[in-house]
């Protein structure tokens, strides 16, 4: 209430509700634990950060179990107490409690854990992992006190038949009830599902509407076949992603998708066949970016002078490096033949990958076609 | 077998009709073609009776798709060579036809002269990557297996990456023969080991990659 439980376990390095427990059980010893708490809140230190805070162990908390006990058994021999009736049924319901609401489960609580070695192994495993099992052990314990209670206070013939009562009734009840709230679960799961299928079914839909129709429409008004194959590649590719693809798993944008998408606009734009093939993968960022921006001006160098009608993109991202290869099979060129200076492959390639620490390797010949390498290591971050 | 490509005798099983027909005619001039079915359960007995060289066969049909017609010819036939050849499919899919026994797998974009290459390969007992399944072995391969059950098969060596880097770049046999100076029969066995592997390999990364590309 001031503090004082709290403070002092603290100090102690327990859980307060295992103090706080036992200047309530001393309470009832005659009184003791209210004196006892008045005079350490009159004497105690007002909060002086500087006292170390200690782990709360359960080692600490059994101590002041074992104090509060000792305490107990002091004060019933001098004769402030309230009775056995009272006081032990008390104690008991408080380290129910303690096992219940203290803060034992702290991830790797080495005394705990030691504790629990003492236990056969399987035990140990259990109550060392399982709260659950802790709250049926307090929960006997508590039980156990208010039956004592009762008990001793020749109580427990009216309880057992309070008892009875309840459970006919709650009997009684559950076969009023138990079929039609039974049914009404069904029936709302079932609701549930078919509004999950209904949703699916609207989603799938509105895909379809705006990918695979638009390509059927566009491919009706195709002017030449080398189009028609373009768009039914490219909606192709669209559709597998959609339905296979490796989905991220935040909303991440991955590098992957990102050359497939280029690929797709290529394809578009220039009715050539881009073949896109991904190992690995890893979420874009500037540097990938510009990677990316590097292939697709190396696929649309291909798309427009090498002839090929089809570019095959090879994208592997492993720990280390990020690697790009485009490939032409088409006309091909004398790389010494195209001066140093000039427009597409200097500027755009060179020195975007050059800027972010990346390599180009231009490998080409006449009627081999083309083969453009995008080198960039990965930098650990 | 001889590998004079008229002498090859090819049977067809896709629960597609336009598109049997269709690969059908295309095959025509190069291969005999013994038959053709629609579902598992005919095109194994179909199979089994006519005895073809190669069976191209769908990987996706009611009843078990490819895989249960390979199982099912292999267990009574298992020199009959089986193609894969399929539309865009999952990973999984692919890798399951490949263990269950087929020498390659190309997707239905394929050229006309392409397939009647892949056909022949196949014949020949060669195995036959298409780009895709490159990138699907490297990437099912990629990285060091924590625990290799056998290295042998759980791993791929370098040179077996670097034929099926360039294969996945889009490059065919001869080209890769070129580019790393070797012959084509040592490529073709480079890929052939790979196969071997594939369809042998108890690599946990295989299942587990597999998986986690699936749909939902």
């Amino acid at each position: 209430m001031a503090g004082v439980a709290g403070g002092l376990a603290q100090r102690l390095g327990v859980d307060p509700v295992v103090m706080r427990l036992a200047f309530v059980v001393l309470a009832f010893a005659g009184g003791a634990g209210v004196l006892l708490y008045i005079l350490m809140w009159l004497l105690a230190p007002e909060n002086d950060d500087a006292a170390p805070t200690r782990p709360s162990g359960t080692q600490h908390a059994a101590g002041v179990g074992f104090i509060t006990a000792g305490a107990l058994l002091v004060l019933r021999a001098v004769g402030l107490w309230f009775g056995d009736a009272l006081v032990w049924p008390v104690a008991v319901a408080a380290f129910g409690s303690a096992v219940i609401y203290a803060r034992g489960d702290v991830p790797h609580d080495a005394p705990w854990s030691r504790l629990m070695a003492r236990f056969p192994s399987g035990l140990a495993e259990t109550l060392g992992r399982a709260s659950p099992l802790r709250l049926v052990a307090g929960a006997a314990l508590i039980a156990t006190s208010m039956a004592a209670f009762l008990a001793a206070n020749d109580a427990l013939a009216a309880a057992r038949n309070v008892f009875l009562a309840v459970a006919a009734a709650a009997t009684g009840l559950g076969l009023i009830a138990g079929p039609w709230a039974w049914r009404t679960g069904a029936q709302l799961a079932e609701e549930r599902r078919e509004r999950i299928r209904t949703s699916e079914r609207a989603e799938i839909a509105a895909h379809l509407h705006d990918s695979v129709l638009q390509t059927l429409a566009l491919i009706q008004r195709a002017g030449s076949p080398q189009e028609m194959v373009s768009l039914a590649h490219g909606q192709e590719r669209e559709l597998r992603a959609w339905l296979y693809g490796a989905r991220s798993r935040s909303d991440q944008a991955m590098l992957g998708a990102a050359v497939e998408s280029a690929a797709t606009r290529i394809e578009q734009r220039h009715h050539v066949v881009v073949d896109v093939v991904v190992v690995g993968d890893r979420p874009l960022d500037q540097r990938l970016e510009a990677l990316v921006s590097a292939a697709t001006e190396a696929m649309t160098n291909a798309a427009r002078h090498s002839g090929a009608t089809t570019i095959s993109v090879y994208v592997e991202t492993t720990e280390e490096a990020v690697t790009a290869y485009v490939r032409d099979s088409g006309s091909g060129f004398v790389i010494d033949a195209v001066p140093r200076d000039r427009g597409g492959i200097a500027h755009s390639m060179n020195d975007r990958m050059a800027r972010h620490g990346g390599t180009v390797a231009i490998a080409s010949a006449p009627e081999r076609g083309t083969d453009v390498e995008l080198h960039l290591p990965v930098k650990e971050r | 077998m001889t590998s004079a490509t008229g002498h090859i005798s090819v049977f067809l099983v896709d629960d597609h009709t336009l598109f049997l027909a269709g690969v059908r005619s295309e095959l025509r001039d190069d291969f005999t073609i013994l038959g053709t079915a629609s579902d598992v359960g005919s095109a194994t007995q179909d199979i089994l009776r006519t005895g073809p060289d190669v069976v191209l066969v769908d990987v996706h049909m009611p009843g078990g798709g490819g895989a249960a017609v390979i199982a099912a010819v292999h267990k009574e036939r298992p020199g009959i060579n089986f193609l894969a050849l399929s539309v865009s499919d999952a990973p999984e899919d692919v890798i399951a036809i490949i263990r269950a026994g087929a020498r390659g797998y190309v997707t239905k974009s394929i050229s006309p002269a392409d397939l009647v290459d892949a056909i022949r390969r196949v014949n020949d007992g060669d195995a036959v990557f298409s780009p895709r399944l490159a990138g699907f072995v490297l990437d099912a391969f990629a990285g060091d297996s924590p625990r290799p059950v056998d290295p042998e098969l759980d791993l791929l060596t370098p040179r077996e990456k670097e034929v099926l880097r360039y294969i996945a770049r889009g490059y065919s046999y001869k080209d890769v023969a070129r580019e790393l100076v070797l012959s084509v029969k040592t490529i073709e066995s480079h890929v052939s080991a790979v196969l071997r592997k594939l369809q042998l390999s108890n690599r946990y990364e295989l299942s587990r990659w597999a998986s986690e590309r699936r749909l939902v």
